[in-house]
């Protein structure tokens, strides 16, 4: 990765134009061609640094809804309760993190109601309380990691 | 948002397409003219069904190794204030209040960090706590330790 590449990281997290030829658009304000770009791009998708290239959609604007939850897995049966829970298409993401509270996982469905009855779904199955922490409210979200 | 809407998101979930006029090999794709196509996701935008076109770098493959949720329970009077101030700190990628579940969990606000050293993280959380001062009771950090799943959005008919 060079000063290019993460010019073009950089740029691209900030957004990107609606318009017939948007890459040319943005390959003029990064000083390189357009070719050079979409090679890049497709380098930078390939190799993982960036994970997606798209348009980001916002869930509950779309009529489904999102929430954080969590679970307290006891360590010898961590990776089994973790396989439980990502076996539902509902769950997202799934991290273990470093607290009693040690696996925390984020369920995207297309009604609000699928939340509950899939919170319901993985404590019958876990046998686990799930600790179900929905936003309140949204102050901040995007991403600005600078490469 | 319609069917072709619906059809558009189910089109771009994998990306956009690295071609040099994307928006006319998408809408190609789904059978609608370039311009309906540019509109429409316009429109998305506008109305916040789209947050925005743009790359999601993966955040360790920059170089941030040290991602933590910083959690806080702050008096919910000054709540609003204080998570709007949080969250335009520019090393917070997420920022939100969610509910407590006391006696276990008493905070209520969240917010993510990434950081590229131990050193620069332990800055963070103590800016978020200066900013917080008297108003914030506790708080603790959870590491992420291990990815166990990672799936973009989904969406059926």
């Amino acid at each position: 990765m060079d000063d290019i590449d993460r010019n073009i990281i950089n740029t691209l997290q900030a957004g990107f134009p609606i318009c017939p030829s948007p890459y040319q658009q943005v390959a003029e304000t990064l000083n390189i061609s357009e070719q050079e770009l979409l090679v890049r791009l497709q380098t930078l998708l390939e190799t993982g640094v960036l994970s997606r290239f798209g348009p980001l959609f916002h869930a509950e604007h779309m009529g489904g809804a999102l929430t954080l939850a969590a679970v307290q897995a006891p360590e010898q049966d961590f990776d089994k309760m973790a396989a439980i829970i990502n076996a539902f298409p509902e769950v997202a993401h799934n991290y273990a993190r470093k607290h009693k509270l040690n696996m925390w996982f984020v369920l995207a469905t297309e009604t609000p109601a699928q939340i509950e009855q899939t919170l319901h779904k993985i404590e019958q199955q876990t046998g686990l309380h799930v600790y179900n922490m929905p936003k309140i409210h949204e102050y901040f979200v995007g991403l600005k990691l600078e490469a | 948002m319609d069917s072709i809407d619906r059809t558009i998101i189910r089109a771009t979930q994998a990306g956009l397409p690295l071609t040099p006029e994307p928006y006319q090999t998408l809408a190609q794709q789904i059978g609608i003219s370039a311009d309906e196509l540019m509109q429409r996701l316009t429109h998305m935008q506008t109305t916040g069904i789209i947050r925005r076109i743009g790359a999601v770098p993966n955040h360790y493959k920059l170089g941030y190794r040290h991602n933590g949720m910083t959690v806080w329970d702050v008096a919910d009077a000054q709540m609003d204030n204080l998570g709007t101030q949080v969250g335009l700190l520019d090393f917070v990628s997420h920022c939100y209040h969610r509910p407590r579940h006391l006696p276990e969990w008493p905070y209520n606000l969240f917010a993510m960090i990434h950081s590229k050293t131990a050193a620069e993280a332990e800055q963070h959380i103590a800016d978020i706590a200066a900013l917080l001062g008297t108003h914030c009771r506790a708080h603790d950090v959870l590491y992420s330790t291990r990815i166990l799943k990672k799936t973009g959005l989904r969406i059926s008919q």
